[in-house]
């Protein structure tokens, strides 16, 4: 039976589950002269044979679906002769694929060898048998469930104790999603990156200065080892990066301040959210901007004054990311600047200080950590930034500082290295994962260190 | 007069000029903001507006039986191989006689989409009479005819039509054989390497079973984790590290959440790459921590008062929860789910991750069929070189903004009517 139905079939018997715990609940209370003799009301009981129903089948189910893959896999494998028998990862997947699609249909049988045509076949009957035992042991393990609960009814169940223990735990199940995503971020990124760094040195990636992640296909193709030097990645994030901050930082920044001290309540109703919208388009909308209006805009600006424009500079990118993260600047110290005590304000102002002078002189440097937080935020937010450096930076790994220049970054190399043609555990995957590695470990301390400032410095004045 | 009040009164002039230097730097500052978003939007509008139309050119199509190799209009087979592009090169020809050579008839033949031909196939489907009749009809017009027409004098130099195509196209617009319609292959069609066929419905309806998936997944989880670390959890170390988990996952990249996506969910649970189901659980585990905390903000709102009138009336802490402070924070939590999944909308960076930028033509029907998005279908679109998919691209956009407009309105009228203020 296919999964869809079996779950509906499911969804059935709970329904019925959930009914007849109703039913009997109801029926045991009759003679001891009404429900409220029951420890809980019906609806719990109802409810717990309904779990009982549900949800040892759904737990091997999902047990089920999310191993059976593998171990049939495994044990067609194991069926070939010795001479088939795959022996390295790339041959592997050949074998299983040409498996797979002879079962499927795709490949007809007599194109291939007589065993793999016997394993498609031992593939589709383990298949057949293994969704034929499923549709058994849920529906044998539901109807069991239920009927377990049902004969349990009893006036004196703490039926709705046990029902709420139970949704507790699903509620602390949901909780811990969050840590089991951090888990499964570091691991994915650790395990391919340390066998990435089996392939090349740490060092290398961290302090070369040659970024060509080509490697070849063939041993005697030109070029084949490849050079992993990070380096170039490293600077032009940072270029393109402190290109946005110096967008971002002084618009932002006044803004807020204006904002915060100057407009008068209609202004700030209005420009606060108009700034914020910027927060709100999707980046691939301002990489598209970057790429087919800023972009051509510089280098024919560049042309009419005899410089030399690249048509993917990170001028472009970087002054497009600035205008992104100008609400994430703008809104953090509009947060502090206004979590400033009016009294120092009035402090201020009283001995005769203009409003600018109070800002610059009072204001500003009591909210200086909270900004500097805000700032470090937007950094790792514009290092992090993936669409418009992949639509407007380019792609060659130039260790320059000129900002006129196409520079490339990690998240352009991240995408271009995983979306293209993979091959299967070649450095130039693995380099991807490697590169993801860093780029989490240095927005996640960036984070953690803005946060710890933002906290403190709110501690401060509460 | 002493001194101090002498020395003041001769810089004031200068601290006046600087106070307002400062307020017009402020002012400015917001101004730089605004401009930047008014240029974003014009830009899109302008290169945007025109993929809503289409040029069609008036031509007399004769349904010649011989030409299109047709015998029998109800032989599914036969219509399927019919040789329509034989019929529209006849009608060309007869349109604009004394083409003769072979450079210039292929020239001519270009004039007309490659699509129309299945416009007449489905004509024929629906009536078979047709066969051998002849027809005035409006044909889908290439996209290099379609930009020519839509251009200014001054940017039809730049055409990518040849000089003999030009006069052509100048001859039938000067006669009215050209007209402009709404766009519809837009909004029915899947993607194309033609940009006339191309279309965003694909993309829409790929976007659709995305968001359906995490918003499924999302919204149940995210509420339950808030409901347990705000009304549950013990204050111990293990809360600790869920809130520090999730307040961090906040601030990640993306892009790392797609390198997740394509190490786990697809190298370890073997789900198929490019599908909406994998797209809405890699943007699930992106939304959450928005949800989680808007969820618990939420729940944070709703009165003590509350949950001690309730439990003084018997109730337990999950009745409590459940029959009270859910309902009373709902409003609440749809608000920040709404705003979560316009963000996870306007995504396009872990999906590159997980293979939904593949050319897909097909309309998907379900979420288990390979898709593509709108967000990456702009992205595809603004990397083709061709300049019609440049419209099309900003057209695409504007679909997206127009559908992120309105989720956002849509949370703030739900925050302003339903929620309550204590």
């Amino acid at each position: 039976m296919q999964t869809g139905n079996l779950l509906l079939l499911l969804v059935v018997m709970v329904a019925g589950a959930y009914y007849l715990g109703l039913r009997r609940s109801f029926a045991l209370a009759r003679p001891l002269g009404g429900i409220r003799h029951l420890h809980s009301l019906p609806f719990y009981f109802a409810m717990r044979s309904a779990m009982w129903c549900a949800l040892p089948a759904l737990v091997v189910l999902g047990l089920w679906l999310a191993f059976d893959d593998s171990i049939i896999r495994q044990q067609v494998l194991a069926s070939l002769p010795a001479e088939l028998q795959p022996t390295d990862a790339s041959s592997y997947n050949l074998t299983l694929s040409k498996i797979q699609n002879v079962a499927s249909g795709a490949l007809p049988v007599n194109f291939v060898e007589p065993p793999i045509a016997a394993a498609a076949e031992h593939l589709q009957s383990l298949r057949q048998t293994s969704a034929m035992a499923l549709t058994v042991v849920v529906i044998v393990l539901c109807m069991f469930g239920g009927a377990w609960a049902w004969l349990k009814v009893s006036p004196q169940l703490r039926a709705r104790q046990q029902v709420e223990r139970v949704l507790q735990t699903l509620f602390m199940l949901c909780a811990t999603v969050a840590i089991l995503t951090t888990v499964g971020i570091v691991m994915s990124v650790l395990f391919e990156s340390i066998r990435f760094f089996g392939k090349v040195p740490v060092t290398d990636f961290l302090f070369g200065l040659q970024w060509s992640p080509q490697t070849a296909l063939r041993a005697d193709q030109v070029a084949s080892g490849g050079a992993f030097g990070a380096v170039p990645l490293f600077m032009g994030t940072m270029l393109i990066s402190a290109i946005a901050l110096l967008v971002a930082v002084p618009v932002g920044l006044m803004s807020a301040i204006y904002l915060a001290e100057y407009a008068s309540k209609r202004v700030r109703t209005v420009a606060k959210p108009a700034l914020e919208v910027l927060a709100g388009v999707p980046t691939v909308v301002y990489g598209f901007f970057a790429a087919l209006t800023v972009a051509p805009f510089i280098r024919g600006m560049g042309e009419s004054v005899g410089l030399d424009v690249a048509s993917e500079s990170a001028l472009a990118a970087g002054l497009v990311m600035g205008i992104m993260i100008i609400p994430f600047v703008s809104s953090l110290a509009d947060d502090v600047i206004t979590a400033v005590p009016q009294a120092m304000r009035d402090g201020s102002l009283g001995l005769g200080a203009t409003k600018s002078e109070t800002i610059k002189k009072v204001i500003f440097p009591a909210a200086l950590p909270g900004i500097m937080g805000g700032i470090l935020l937007a950094a790792s937010r514009a290092i992090g930034e993936t669409m418009i450096v992949v639509m407007a930076a380019g792609l060659a790994a130039n260790l320059t500082a000129n900002p006129l220049e196409a520079v490339t970054t990690i998240t352009v190399q991240i995408v271009t290295l995983l979306t293209g043609d993979q091959e299967f555990d070649s450095a130039k995957t693995l380099a991807a994962f490697a590169l993801g590695l860093m780029l989490f470990i240095t927005t996640l301390v960036m984070n953690i260190f803005a946060l710890h400032i933002v906290k403190k410095y709110r501690e401060q004045y509460d | 007069m002493s001194q101090t009040t002498e020395k003041v009164r001769k810089t004031l002039a200068r601290r006046y000029r600087a106070e307002k230097r400062f307020k017009a730097f402020g002012l400015g500052a917001i101004g730089i903001g605004l401009m930047a978003l008014v240029l974003l939007f014009t830009d899109i509008i302008g290169k945007g507006h025109s993929a809503f139309v289409e040029y069609e050119i008036q031509l007399p199509v004769t349904f010649d039986a011989e030409v299109m190799d047709v015998s029998d209009p109800r032989d599914e087979e036969q219509l399927n191989y019919g040789n329509y592009q034989g019929v529209i090169r006849d009608a060309l020809a007869d349109r604009f006689p004394g083409v003769e050579s072979r450079l210039d008839t292929r020239a001519l033949n270009q004039l007309v989409s490659t699509g129309a031909g299945y416009a007449l196939r489905d004509m024929l489907r629906e009536d078979p009479s047709l066969l051998g009749e002849t027809r005035t009809l409006w044909l889908l017009a290439d996209d290099d005819v379609d930009l020519f027409l839509k251009a200014n004098e001054k940017q039809r130099e730049d055409s990518r039509l040849n000089e003999k195509q030009q006069a052509w196209v100048a001859e039938l617009e000067a006669s009215g054989e050209t007209r402009m319609v709404f766009n519809q292959s837009l909004f029915s069609y899947g993607d194309s390497r033609e940009p006339e066929q191309a279309g965003i419905l694909g993309a829409i309806l790929g976007s659709l079973f995305t968001m359906i998936v995490t918003l499924v997944l999302s919204f149940p989880i995210g509420v339950a984790a808030a409901v347990y670390l705000e009304e549950f959890a013990p204050k111990n170390r293990f809360t600790d590290f869920i809130e520090v988990n999730i307040n961090n996952l906040a601030a990640v990249p993306s892009i790392i959440f797609g390198l997740l996506g394509l190490a786990v969910i697809i190298g370890l649970f073997g789900l198929p790459r490019s599908v909406p189901l994998v797209g809405g659980i890699v943007l699930t585990l992106m939304t959450l921590p928005t949800i989680i905390i808007s969820s618990r903000a939420a729940i944070k709102a709703v009165p003590p008062s509350i949950r001690q009138a309730a439990m003084g009336l018997g109730a337990s802490k999950m009745q409590v929860v459940l029959h009270h402070v859910l309902p009373l924070a709902l409003p609440g939590m749809l608000t920040g789910a709404i705003i979560g999944m316009a963000q996870a909308l306007g995504e396009t960076a872990p999906l590159l991750m997980i293979g939904m930028v593949a050319f897909i033509v097909d309309l998907p029907a379900g979420p288990l069929d390979a898709a593509t998005v709108l967000p990456v279908q702009i992205y595809l679109w603004a990397d083709s070189p061709e300049q019609s998919f440049e419209s099309l691209a900003s057209a695409a956009i504007m679909v997206l903004l127009a559908f992120l407009i309105t989720m956002n309105t849509l949370a703030v009228i739900l925050r302003k009517r339903l929620e309550r203020r204590w």
